[in-house]
């Protein structure tokens, strides 16, 4: 009776575990180890990324360019803080494009969830044919090199001292003034969304965020947002963002008027880093988007971790008519060009006229 | 019988109380409560109420801790079902203390009714003070020149509003009456920027375009810090750099290879646009 005991215990247990395997996927895992066609070389690449195995993602590419296994973890894990190292491969999805006997091109759409949120990434992957398996050509990744150097950086710094005193009729420092240029409400398929710019009027630096009410003909709210992080927070003195407030659902028919309120505080902050963005282009991606293409150049010494490109576009009128945003993965390090793309919606695409880029930036603070 | 009747009228009295005169706020007051025996005595006023046993045909003394509220007090001594009340104000003392707004506290140069300043006079109760008074403003300008101007309050407050003015830099202004005084101190700023203007110079096989030095319409430097927008067309695209004001100047750099358009702007403020590798 004892050992019936143990041995139903044990046929259970052994169960429970190889069920909890299939369910996490191992037997797709296990599929996916195999090599023996283009797409499952790549589908086996994109789950040892999925899994942080890079050890057995590196032993399936094809090396014949010299790629080094520290510069593919480099590329694919991130480095230096950027948004990469904080993100993981949650989903992949494979099509192919070109295939032929010994080669074949396989387009791979990969979403990355991060710090920020979800994150899509389309590459277009070559597969090579080794003997009987197939394995990927990483392109090796091209890292700036920047030549040892000292670079003086010697912008200032804005700080806050002194009590903060709560007692009425003291002496006190106002809020920032900030003035919002300009601001459009525009209506989307799923949503209603306001778009515009703020300038930061003042000579001290300012904290900023946005909110916008919807109201109805009755003037009640039908719905508050705020431009979370659709807006550079941090305004430096005479400095312009762009803001977008998105309300999912709403139609600007059962809109009479939108009350919009900025929230300025007073911070201390740094002039740098100073952020340059070259060689803006508007142009059509792999999957024939278009997309506002350009590079990012840190021109302080101080590597940036995270940089989000915000660009607002307008039509012949001058007037805002979408705002789009997008972080780029890697850090930006001194002086090294880190190229970016924001989508454009098809339909703004054909009206607009101009645009204008913003950077917004995280410095990780340094222990 | 007869004896035991007129005992009960001398002894159980209704108690009647006469108001004080005028009474200032922080100062005890005596108050005449006629008549004999005990009763209960009640003090409600703007900020609390008392209730304390008291003898009738003595004075009681009111703490000038219980009076510190000016308004409308009531007193009721009560005997039994009998009550008496009677009604005094507290008026505010002398003006012992300047509440002082001086708004905003930065402010751009040669802005009309820019400034603000409001003035509160309080007691040392922290009562307003209704009666009239005089609050001298003295205002001293960065340039050292300095001016006074007299307002009377007006239900305790005293206001004006002034331009700011021409120079930038710090501008006191001092609240003042009898021997209490309130500093307050606020920075005039340069306004928009004036004249915008950058040129441009080769180096290496980038391009420097700097700024002239960056003021407003009156003379007055940007502070340093300030954003200055450069923006490069060519046909590679466009490049724009955020630089901040560094001494009085904006600095940025490009790579230009060929015709290519630089224009300049701080804030709203558009400023020249240079032609390179063309007519300029």
């Amino acid at each position: 009776m004892k050992w019936t005991l143990a041995l139903v215990v044990t046929v259970i247990t052994a169960l429970l575990l190889a069920g909890g395997w299939i369910q996490s996927g191992g037997m797709k895992l296990h599929a996916e180890r195999a090599a023996g066609t283009p797409e499952e070389a790549v589908r086996a690449l994109m789950a040892d990324i999925q899994a942080h195995d890079w050890a057995h993602a590196y032993a399936r590419l094809e090396r014949s360019n010299h790629l080094q296994e520290a510069d593919f973890v480099r590329e694919v894990g991130g480095s230096d803080g950027s948004l990469r190292t904080y993100s993981s491969l949650q989903s992949f999805d494979i099509w192919p494009v070109h295939a032929d006997s010994e080669h074949a091109t396989l387009r791979v759409r990969m979403n990355w969830s991060s710090a920020i949120g979800s994150l899509d990434e389309v590459r277009d992957l070559q597969v090579a044919r080794e003997g009987s398996v197939w394995k990927v050509v990483w392109p090796k990744p091209n890292f700036p090199d920047v030549p040892l150097q000292v670079l003086p950086v010697n912008y200032l710094r804005w700080d806050v001292i002194g009590r903060r005193s709560d007692d009425w009729g003291s002496a006190s420092v106002d809020t920032p003034r900030v003035r919002i240029i300009s601001m459009n409400a525009v209506e989307r398929p799923d949503s209603v969304v306001i778009v515009g710019e703020v300038e930061n009027e003042d000579t001290v630096p300012a904290y900023l965020n946005i909110s916008a009410a919807l109201l109805k003909p009755d003037g009640s709210p039908l719905s508050q947002q705020d431009s979370f992080d659709a807006i550079a927070h941090r305004l430096l003195p005479k400095q312009v963002s762009p803001y977008r407030i998105d309300f999912p659902g709403a139609r600007l028919s059962q809109v009479k008027s939108v009350r919009i309120d900025a929230h300025p505080l007073l911070i201390p902050a740094s002039a740098d880093p100073v952020i340059s963005v070259e060689s803006q282009n508007v142009a059509k991606d792999a999957l024939g988007r278009t997309t506002l293409k350009g590079a990012l150049v840190n021109q302080s010494g101080q590597t940036v971790n995270i940089a989000q490109v915000l660009a607002v576009f307008y039509d012949s009128a001058g007037k805002p008519i979408w705002v789009s945003d997008g972080y780029v993965e890697d850090a930006l390090l001194p002086q090294a060009p880190v190229p970016f793309a924001v989508d454009i919606p098809g339909d703004v695409a054909s009206r607009m006229h101009d645009y204008h880029v913003a950077v917004n930036h995280y410095i990780a603070p340094t222990t | 019988m007869l004896l035991t009747v007129m005992a009960s009228y001398v002894w159980a009295q209704d108690p009647v109380l006469k108001a004080p005169g005028a009474v200032s706020a922080g100062q005890s007051v005596k108050l005449a409560v006629q008549g004999h025996g005990s009763a209960t005595f009640y003090l409600v006023g703007p900020d609390r109420v008392l209730k304390r046993k008291i003898s009738l045909g003595e004075e009681i003394e009111i703490a000038a801790e219980d009076l510190k509220t000016a308004g409308k007090y009531e007193a009721i001594a009560c005997n039994g079902g009998n009550c008496s009340n009677t009604q005094f104000n507290v008026l505010p003392s002398q003006p012992a203390q300047l509440i002082f707004f001086l708004h905003p506290s930065r402010v751009p140069v040669s802005s009309g009714n820019a400034v603000n300043a409001t003035a509160l006079v309080l007691d040392r109760e922290k009562n307003v003070v209704w009666s009239s008074a005089n609050v001298n403003f003295k205002i001293d300008l960065p340039d050292g020149s300095s001016s006074t101007r007299a307002v009377p309050t007006t239900r305790g407050i005293a206001s004006f509003a002034m331009d700011s003015r021409s120079r930038q830099g710090k501008v006191q202004v001092t609240a003042s009456l009898d021997d209490v005084s309130e500093p307050r101190v606020i920075q005039q700023v340069a306004a928009e920027a004036c004249g915008l203007r950058m040129t441009a110079a080769p180096t290496g096989r980038f391009m420097t375009f700097q700024t002239d030095p960056i003021r407003d319409c009156g003379g007055n430097p940007l502070p340093d810090g300030t954003i200055v927008s450069f923006t490069k067309t060519d046909s590679t695209g466009r490049s724009t750099v955020d630089s901040p004001i560094k001494k009085d100047r904006a600095v940025a750099r490009f790579e230009v290879t060929g015709p290519a358009k630089v224009s300049v702007a701080c804030g709203v403020v558009v400023g020249n646009e240079l032609s390179l590798g063309g007519a300029r």
